[in-house]
Formats: C-alpha cells, structure tokens, sequence
C-alpha cells in the first residue's frame, strides 16, 4: 500500500499557474480521477508525482518522503505511469517489452529469474496479448500498442498506478476491460490509482474521487458525486455540460 | 530473455575470435603454417618464426582487436545514449579532434609515442569542447549533444583539409593513412587491454539500464532508471573508448557503426548480449580486415579502413536484406 499526500502544491509552466494550493490525499484502495481541460496541467502533474517536476510551492509525500528526496529506483517500485505518448515502436519483441517493467524489481544482472518471467506473462494474459508474445512491436497496431503499455504497467507492479489518457486508442470493450483489471489490481493489491482522462463518463463510472482543474488554477478535489455536476463542469471546460441521471448513473453531454 | 539462440550466437562469436585471430597470425609476408605457429608458441628456442610472430603479428593483432572491440563496444553506447541509429563513435567529434593532433604530429615530423600522444590529446580536448558547449547552462540534452558534437566535427574536418593541402606530399602520404585508419604503426599497452575489459564488463553491469534507456528517456526514468547519470558515464565512456580506439589505429571506418548493427539484426537487441558481441564481432572483424589489408597487395599495404568498408558495406547490405523478408 501507499499514501500519497499533496500539500499545499503549486505548479507553474513559464507564468501560467497549473495548480495552486492543492491538497490532496490519496490512500489504499482508492481510485481518483484527474480532469480538466485541455492545457489545464494534468499531465503536469502525473509528472510532478514521480519527480519529474519540480514543485514551485509545496510538498508530494510518499509514505511521508517527499518524491523528490526518493532514489530513482525506489521511487519506480512504488509508483507505476502510463505515459500519454505509449510506448514507441521500436524493433523488439512483446515479451521483451512488457518485462521492462520489471526493471525497478530486477535483482540479478544477467538471468531472468522465473517470478519476474511469470508476473510479466499474467500481465499480457490480463490485457489479451499472451497470443502476441513474440509479435515485433513495431507490427502492433495502436490499439494493441496501448493494451502492450498498460501490460508493462501492470509487471511493474506498483502500489501507485497513474494513467495519463489511458483509454487512448481503445475500443470500448477494452476501455471496460482496462477498468476491470485495474479496479481488481488496485483492490487485491491495496493499491491506489489516479487517472488523468478527458472522460468524464469514464471517470464517474470508475473513480469514486475527483480533481477537477479549474482555469484560474484552482481545483475541486471530492467524491465524485459531489465534484461532477453540471456547473462545476461548464466552470472547468469553459462550455455548457449537462448531464442525465438514472438511478446511481450518470450521464454527462456537452449541450 | 536470455534465449539458447543468443548462448549459441555468443559462442559462435567467440569462435569467430578465435579463428581471426589465427589467420592473422598466419597470414603476411612471411608464411607460417599452423604447425609452426603452435610450435613457436611452445618452444623456447628462437628462431625466424617466433621473432616474426613475438615482435610483429602478435602484437598488430591484438591491436587490430582491440580497437575493433572498442569502436563496437563505443558506437553500441553512442547509439542508445543519442537514440539514433545514424550514431557511430566519430559522431561526436572525437575522430576529428585526434586527426588534428595527428595531423599536426605529422607535421613537425612526430612519429611513434608523439603521435599517439597528440591523437589522444586531440581527442580528449575534443570530448570536453563538445560537452562544455552542449552544457553551457547546466542542462545538456541529447539533441544538443548530437547537433554541438555535428558542428564540431565539421569544424575539425577543415582544419584537416587545411593541413592536408598546406602539407608536403611526403606527409600527405602519412596523413592519409592516419586518416583511413592504418595499424602498421600500432602498438598496444597493457591499459588498452584494461580498458577493454572494463568497457566489457562496465557495458554488461549497466545493460539492462541500456535496454530501458533506448526506449526513450521518460520511460527509463519511470522504471527507476537514473538517466541523467547513466547519460553522463555513457557519453563519457564512449568517448574514451573511441579516443584510444584511434589512438590506436586512426580513424578506422564504419566498424562502430554496423557491427551493433549488424549484431541487433542477427537479434542480439537485449544488451547483455549485444554488448559482448560487440566486443568480440568489432574485435575478430578488424582483425581480419587487417589481416587482407596486409597481405592483398603484398608486400604493399592497404589502410584497414578502406578494407573495413570493402568488406562491411556488402555484408551489411545482405544482412540487411534477408532480415526485410522474413
């Protein structure tokens, strides 16, 4: 398990404030949707948490250490991204691919050891590639590309998964298909989870908490019941949302 | 994955050292045939045989080897280090830096220690010259790099057509052999073979790194990778490798850029198998380079690297060809 704690964070990008004054806590077995629009510093911030930028004010604590003060390799233990560009395709094969993920774990130099072999063998069978394993990466298609990054992730085993446009690419059947793996990875492994996405179905349906990223810099941070409504969306993407509801469902339109 | 296929290539390779490096032994003006080679190596007793083999072959073909492992070893690291499958030792402006040494060696009529001195000198000035540019503010990145050590390198290249044409045609004759990569006036010290034992297993110690690295910097940082100081002990390494490399031997062409090729499309791609391979492909392909640059036109001598691209451009080119079709 991990606890992530942001404290009063700011993030600048030249003089534009990304965030100001964001306090977040994220503990075990929760799943937390990161919105807002276009530009409005959500990949920013995925970056911020594994160390990737500095913060201008404030602290990321991870089980109490500040990212920053972390060593690369510990911190790559905890903490898991799936980048919004994927993976590049590059002459290798699937399998050679998805047991990069096993980098942070890897303790002998030479050798695969069979525990590390086999996690990265569980992860393709969740995404559907165990028939691709010895496919090149550079003949998988975008879809496939995508389902090959979430694989890696998921043989990374981290304790704090952070997905930046993960169903990029995806269908719909694999859209629902990553959120049911990643919701039983996080609950079976006490793990926690934060999804940048530009979904907001997506993130109703799957994150029971919400940070909004506001324009001004602000941003709403809740249960995603309370965050998700009609004008606290208009405000955050600058255009009339409206939304349906049926039972506990909801649904969100652009009027 | 460490496959029996790449057990079976590494062995075949060591195979392939090994016979180059006999046939080097064998080959040149004066012939010796197995029989002898194994006698002179087991009787004390001096004669033609073992002086030609102690005082010359020996010693020429550990050199060819060594070089030949280092400028692999150098343009295998140059190639995640920049991410760019153009990259090869020279690249960075290291060659261009050791000619001008040279060069100005030849000039004042330096030979032997001198020269060594003033190519490794050269080289080293350089190195430092391309990364102090790259890193004026503190943050060198890889594209910077690439384009700094480019332009340097093409500054380097006027200043030796300037020597080459202000030059007597006596020196020219010398500078061009130095400049095509030649071994005639090679000698090798027990530091190279150290240093080529370190790059093999330094290379070996961080491959696994390697192989999260080519795949794009973010990646490797997010698996744990320490990039920026990975970066600084690649781009310094490889430098050193590729400055005593033509130390050695001049500028020897196109070995540190096909054989990592050569070797991922044979499918060595993870480097922990790449990285020896390429000491012991670059080394026995020099090797044997060196051997028919020595006895082809005997008792004439060809450069070595005009021998390396004689022999790597076609091979390269089938290689190249059969692994499109599958």
């Amino acid at each position: 398990m991990a606890n992530l704690k942001i404290q009063s964070l700011s993030l600048q990008i030249k003089s534009k404030t990304l965030c100001c004054d964001l306090n977040v806590q994220v503990g075990e077995n929760e799943r937390w949707g990161l919105l807002g629009k276009n530009g409005a510093g959500k990949t920013t911030l995925l970056h911020a948490l594994i160390g990737q930028r500095r913060a201008d004010q404030g602290s990321i604590q991870l089980d109490g250490v500040s990212v920053y003060d972390l060593k690369q390799r510990e911190l790559a233990s905890k903490v898991g991204i799936l980048f919004q560009q994927g993976i590049e395709a590059l002459p290798a094969t699937v399998f050679e691919t998805v047991m990069l993920g096993r980098h942070p774990h890897t303790q002998s130099l030479l050798w695969d050891d069979q525990k590390d072999i086999d996690i990265a063998e569980s992860a393709l069978a969740a995404f559907d590639l165990d028939q691709l394993k010895e496919r090149a990466v550079d003949t998988l298609s975008g879809g496939e590309l995508q389902r090959l990054a979430l694989a890696m992730l998921l043989a990374q085993t981290p304790q704090l998964f952070l997905l930046d446009e993960p169903s990029n690419h995806l269908d719909v059947a694999f859209q629902v298909k990553l959120l049911s793996v990643l919701t039983n990875k996080v609950a079976e492994t006490s793990a926690s989870l934060i999804m940048a996405t530009h979904d907001i179905n997506l993130a109703f349906r799957f994150c029971e908490n919400i940070i909004l990223l506001l324009e001004s810099g602000e941003s709403l941070v809740g249960k995603s019941a309370d965050v998700l409504t009609e004008e606290n969306l208009s405000q955050a993407y600058g255009c009339h949302i409206k939304s349906v509801s049926s039972g506990e469902h909801r649904l969100f339109y652009p009027a | 994955m460490i496959a029996q296929k790449q057990i079976l290539l590494l062995t075949l390779l060591i195979i392939i050292s090994v016979s180059s490096i006999v046939f080097s032994l064998l080959s040149g003006s004066v012939n010796i045939s197995v029989a002898q080679l194994v006698e002179s190596i087991f009787s004390s007793e001096p004669s033609l045989n073992s002086q030609v083999l102690q005082e010359i072959r020996v010693p020429r073909t550990l050199a060819a080897f060594v070089t030949g492992g280092l400028l692999a070893l150098s343009g295998a690291i140059m190639q995640v280090l920049l991410r760019n499958p153009l990259a090869d030792p020279y690249i960075l402006g290291i060659s261009g830096g050791a000619a001008v040494g040279a060069l100005s060696a030849i000039l004042v009529g330096a030979t032997g220690f001198w020269l060594s001195n003033a190519a490794f000198a050269g080289a080293l000035f350089s190195i430092f010259l391309v990364f102090g540019i790259a890193n004026k503010f503190g943050n060198w990145s890889v594209t910077r790099l690439l384009l700094t050590g480019v332009v340097v390198s093409a500054g380097w290249g006027a200043v030796i057509n300037i020597l080459l044409t202000t030059s007597s045609t006596n020196n020219v004759q010398s500078m061009l052999f130095w400049l095509m990569g030649d071994l005639s006036q090679s000698s090798v010290n027990p530091a190279h073979y150290l240093l080529l034992l370190v790059g093999l297993v330094g290379g070996i110690f961080v491959s696994r790194s390697l192989n999260v690295l080519i795949r794009g910097e973010l990646l490797a940082v997010s698996l744990g990778v320490n990039v920026q100081s990975l970066r600084l002990l690649l781009f310094f390494s490889a430098s050193v490798f590729t400055a005593t490399a033509v130390t050695i031997a001049g500028s020897v062409g196109f070995v540190g850029l096909i054989i990592p090729h050569m070797l991922r499309l044979l499918g060595a791609r993870d480097h922990r198998i790449l990285i020896p391979s390429c000491v012991l492909l670059g080394g026995s392909f020099l090797v044997l380079a060196d051997s028919l640059a020595r006895t082809l036109i005997a008792p004439q001598q060809l450069p070595v690297g005009v021998v390396t691209a004689v022999i790597g451009v076609p091979v390269f080119i089938l290689i190249l060809r059969s692994t499109i079709r599958k």
